[in-house]
């Protein structure tokens, strides 16, 4: 048996040496992305690498100073942790400093920070201490709006500040949520929107909620087992369409195929809404739900991208979803990057070689862009290996959470490693197509002091918390 | 206990699944896709190729005809470029804005980031006062370049010009890249291979700014940059220059040729031009306004593409085959009635009747239609007998390209057997059905180079080498590569060469062409020709060499509606042999010299006689 008492005895030195490395490694990755032959010393203070080198030490000093905290204080103030950043959050627009178009900076001296780094922290603090309160029921009304409350108030703040990418990253909080007995079905909406969103952009409002009534007949057909009623329903599906095209088709008139479809679509479900109403057929009634919810998304999706987005944003829906390519224009980011990272091939072309990152061809190649130089430099071996640690990482801090007693420690670990997720999944997703341009650092490896440190501090609570595991917590 | 416990499978899945899809990701383009490499390569590099100077052009007596001179191209790069004072910049490179806007909207389509031209081939006059305002103008420079001068204004067509490669030969040849320049028509199209060198090329390593970042590979693929070969060719500048100058106004072509080496001296073609015209910023502009004047035609060289009936200098040719054949001797008389002679009169007063000398004296037309009928008959038939005097006509290259290193040259023509069999009928034509022959009209047409080539030949008694412009090739270490010419016989006796040159002499000494034409003891051997032109004024003809013995120069004259071969021809073909021979003209031919310039044959209304 371990030394219950014995704080250092008690850490996880795997999660420390997984952290240790990817701090190490995003250290070498940005001498090598901005290195210059005036400035070859990797200590050279003046330049990111030797700067971050200093935060790097700042960070472990952090992370001390974390594991030498009693791990009562985290449960005992985690709301007025919460409360203090959310009010420095709102101060920014008044105090903050602007830097690429997103005032969320606080200039400290000759440090900038970024309350809303510290926010995902203190957000996830709260959300600990609430959820492992007594009274939380997960699927308590009032409960569940508090929850809304303590990650949509931040999310607001945030969004204001016009730092788009880092509000995304409480969406991250569903899948704690999920784990802490939230309805599946919550998830399953989710990502039935974001399926309908990618269809309607991919490819039209038609063909969308054509696969859609499809999808809706071979469901109930599936289920029921019912195929006299499908083919019932199928019918008056079509001729509901084929009276109208035929109408219009008579009247030489110029409307477009898709409003047919959309009647089609709006009467045939509200007979049969009706009629599963007047036989109480639940099920029945909840695909028809589910079918027409889908459809007036499409309709909507359709028409904010058409007619309330800018050129801009459509543009990067377009890039990200391959609609059109325009390797000048919105997606010369993404393909620099993704020739950075192909160019290196399987062994990379080896430390300080790379000449995509560092003749800057790859934007923010030290920041949000670091990945291409592990891709270019050390290829396909090294960029395997970062997605291996963070994996470790993130199992780890799974296991680590699940062996946890208290719920808040669990909570918590969970909320560490769906954050670190979400921006592993995002930051290199970005660099290889997969996902939105959206600026969020790598944990780790992205330079800049303020993003390591709130990492590192939203990595060491829960490092101080799983450490004091055999402590029988009381609040 | 936990309920939901079993959920930690379903998170980690999704992470693990994400990071599975990632690795695949990955997998295609770091390995299987090959694109993205050469993508990258193609980000980086940068080839800056260096031009070497194009090869120099001498004259015989090494003194330069065509030599290089600086310029300069302002150039652009897009993105580098700021809002900047267009009205200065366009003060300074002498532009209008439009012309400046146009070209910078050109380069941007081009690309933001590589170089375009905005203004090409700057005199370094307009080069200082830019160079010390550029400061003012990020993202323009300068890159420095080579043009054409040439220093004696003379041989325009000879020596032809350079200008911008055509996508066809981009396409074709995988030296050229688009913006290179080319030798386009004469010698500098000729020795294209030769003048222009090797172009170098360094590869650079370029950051996304197009800014140079180092050295690709550390320099192993670079090349340098091989100067041009320097050309020395046969032709006199100054004597160039003089024929052009006693040409002023006139049309028609002179060729001279030192009969010992094929060498040709003179290559004038006029009207002719400035060939400083077509060099620098102003080429594209009076490029089209020679080539449109249709008029005067001044880029067609005359001298290897007109083609004209010989006239009487062709009785020459036929005099020797004619004894070659051995269808009369130099002593055979024919009779001549003048103006009453059938069935060609005879415009020429003299004795009658006459053998060979006095025939070539007087270029009697009833001795020559004599003379060529005996040829043709002496053969069992017409048209054997044609064809013996057909093959003995090419021997003097005659119908075939001479083989200058001008690739315009034409051929004229000899009529064939066929000919004449589809014209006439066979075996229903004979000697004097074709009688125009005998006095160089009819069918038959020449070039003024293969009239030059024919009295080249004469001077040499029987054999001619190729004539061409270049001598020797200077290559890269400044060692001359002498080139080598055939030599062609004519299979003619040389003693029947020794009866007509004696005639040609004759036509300097005893006719009143002595007046005209006399170089200070030297024996000049000539003929004349006039050549009817049912379009206007006769085009007046002249051939000669001279000295008689060990001859220099042979040269042709062809002046257009001149009148008699006499009046015009004669005293220009004396004038330049003098000034070659002599260096100089003596004050008792001051004159004629004087005369022979201002005459003007171009803007005289021409009537028929």
């Amino acid at each position: 048996m371990p030394n219950r008492n014995n704080v250092w005895a008690n850490i996880d030195w795997i999660t420390v040496s997984i952290y240790l490395a990817m701090m190490f490694i995003g250290w070498i990755n940005i001498y090598a992305a901005v290195y210059n032959e005036e400035h070859k010393s990797i200590f050279d203070f003046s330049q990111q690498y030797g700067k971050q080198l200093i935060w790097i030490f700042a960070a472990i000093f952090i992370a001390m100073l974390m594991i030498n905290t009693d791990s009562k204080f985290f449960v005992a103030f985690a709301m007025p942790i919460y409360v203090t950043i959310l009010l420095l959050l709102m101060l920014v627009p008044f105090i903050g400093t602007e830097i690429n178009g997103a005032k969320s900076w606080i200039q400290i001296g000759n440090f900038l920070l970024q309350p809303s780094e510290f926010m995902k922290m203190a957000t996830s603090l709260a959300l600990a201490r609430f959820i492992s309160s007594y009274n939380f029921k997960m699927h308590n009304y009032k409960s569940l709006l508090i929850v809304a409350g303590i990650i949509l108030i931040p999310v607001g703040l945030i969004f204001l500040q016009n730092d788009t990418g880092s509000a995304i990253v409480f969406g991250v909080f569903l899948l704690v949520l999920y784990r802490e007995g939230l309805n599946g079905i919550v998830l399953f909406f989710t990502f039935l929107i974001a399926l309908v969103f990618i269809l309607t952009m991919v490819l039209n409002s038609f063909v969308t909620i054509l696969v859609l009534t499809i999808a809706a007949f071979l469901i109930n057909f599936l289920i029921k087992r019912k195929s006299k009623r499908t083919l019932v329903a199928l019918g008056i599906f079509t001729a509901i369409f084929a009276i109208f095209w035929f109408i219009n088709y008579l009247i030489q008139g110029s409307i477009e195929p898709v409003y047919f479809i959309l009647t089609a679509a709006f009467l045939s479900s509200a007979i049969f809404f009706l009629w599963a109403m007047v036989l109480h057929k639940r099920s029945l009634a909840v695909l028809i739900g589910i079918y027409l919810g889908s459809v007036l998304f499409t309709v909507s999706v359709d028409y904010v991208f058409h007619n309330i987005m800018e050129q801009h944003q459509r543009d990067r829906i377009n890039e990200l979803l391959g609609i059109q390519s325009d390797i000048h224009g919105a997606g010369y980011h993404v393909n620099q990057s993704k020739i950075a990272i192909g160019s290196g091939g399987f062994f990379g072309k080896g430390f300080l070689q790379g000449t995509q990152t560092k003749f800057d061809f790859v934007p923010e190649q030290s920041t949000d862009f670091i990945f291409c130089t592990v891709g270019e430099e050390w290829g396909f071996l090294g960029t395997t290996l970062v997605i291996a640690l963070f994996m470790g990482l993130l199992m780890r801090l799974i296991y680590l959470a699940e062996r946890n007693r208290s719920k808040f420690s669990r909570v918590y670990g969970y909320c560490v490693a769906t954050i670190l997720f979400f921006h592993f999944a995002i930051n290199i997703g970005m660099t290889i197509g997969l996902a939105p341009v959206i600026g969020i650092p790598l944990p780790f490896f992205s330079y800049g002091g303020s993003s390591l440190w709130s990492f590192t501090l939203l990595l060491f609570v829960f490092v101080r918390l799983d450490a004091s595991r055999f402590e029988q917590l009381s609040y | 206990m936990d309920t939901f416990s079993k959920r930690k499978y379903i998170i980690a899945g999704i992470m693990l699944g994400v990071a599975a899809i990632f690795v695949l990701r990955l997998f295609t383009i770091q390995i299987t896709n090959k694109t993205y490499k050469q993508f990258a390569t193609r980000n980086v590099l940068r080839k800056v190729i260096t031009f070497p100077a194009r090869g120099l052009i001498y004259d015989r007596n090494n003194a330069l005809m065509v030599y290089n001179k600086a310029a300069y191209d302002l150039m652009i790069i897009p993105r580098e470029a700021k809002a900047f004072d267009t009205t200065e910049l366009c003060g300074i490179v002498q532009l209008d804005r439009i012309e400046l806007r146009d070209a910078i909207k050109k380069a941007k389509q081009f690309s933001y980031y590589k170089p375009s031209i905005v203004a090409g081939q700057i005199s370094p006059e307009i080069y200082a006062p830019l160079q010390e305002k550029l400061y003012k103008y990020p993202g323009f420079f300068v890159q420095s370049r080579t043009l054409r001068e040439y220093p004696s204004k003379s041989a325009a067509q000879v020596l032809g010009f350079v200008g911008e490669v055509n996508q066809s030969l981009i396409e074709k040849d995988k030296y050229y890249r688009s913006g290179d320049y080319i030798g386009v028509t004469g010698l500098e199209k000729a020795y294209e291979n030769e003048l222009r060198g090797i172009k170098g090329v360094n590869n650079y390593m370029v950051d996304v700014h197009n800014r140079i970042k180092g050295k690709y590979n550390d320099g192993i693929t670079d090349t340098t940059a091989i100067l041009g070969q320097n050309l020395l060719t046969g032709l006199d500048a100054d004597v160039q220059a003089y024929a052009e100058l006693l040409m002023t106004n006139k049309r028609g072509a002179i060729v001279a040729i030192e009969p010992a080496t094929g060498e040709i001296i003179v290559m004038v073609s006029a009207p002719s031009y400035d060939p400083n015209l077509l060099v620098g910023r102003q080429r594209s502009t009076n490029y089209g306004v020679l080539v449109s004047d249709s008029i005067n035609k001044p880029m067609w060289n005359r001298a290897i593409i007109g083609t004209f009936p010989p006239g009487s200098t062709f009785k020459l040719v036929n005099a020797l085959i004619a004894l070659q054949e051995h269808s009369i001797t130099p002593f055979d008389r024919f009779s001549c009635s003048g103006q009453a002679s059938s069935p060609i009169k005879c415009t020429h007063n003299h004795v009658s009747p006459l053998a060979m000398r006095e025939g070539i004296r007087e270029s009697c037309n009833s001795y020559f239609w004599n003379l060529f009928r005996s040829m043709i008959n002496h053969a069992p038939s017409p048209a054997e007998g044609f064809q013996i005097w057909r093959d003995h006509v090419m021997d003097f290259g005659f119908g075939q390209k001479v083989g200058t290193e001008l690739s315009s040259e034409v051929k004229g023509n000899i009529p064939e057997v066929a000919y004449y069999d589809k014209y006439f009928g066979q075996k229903k034509w004979n000697s004097m059905t074709i009688r125009s022959l005998s006095i160089g009209q009819g069918e038959i047409t020449v070039t003024p180079i293969q009239l030059a080539n024919m009295v080249a030949t004469i001077a040499n008694r029987g054999y001619y080498i190729t004539p061409h412009l270049v001598k020797s090739i200077q290559d890269t270490n400044r060692v001359y590569r002498e080139l080598k010419y055939d030599k062609k016989e004519t299979g003619i006796n040389p003693e029947y060469y020794s009866i007509v040159i004696e005639g040609m002499q004759a036509v300097l000494e005893e006719t009143r062409l002595s007046q005209s034409i006399r170089i200070d003891s030297v024996i000049i051997c000539g003929k004349t020709g006039t050549v009817q032109n049912p379009h206007g004024a006769d085009h007046s003809a002249f051939v000669a060499f001279a000295p008689r013995d060990n001859p220099k120069i042979a040269i042709a004259v062809f002046i257009q509606n001149a009148g008699f071969g006499a009046t015009y021809a004669a005293p220009i073909a004396g004038l330049i042999m003098e000034k070659y021979l002599n260096d100089s003209i003596s004050t008792s031919r001051k004159e004629l010299e004087q005369r022979m310039i201002e005459t003007d044959l171009l803007n005289v209304i021409q009537v028929k006689k």
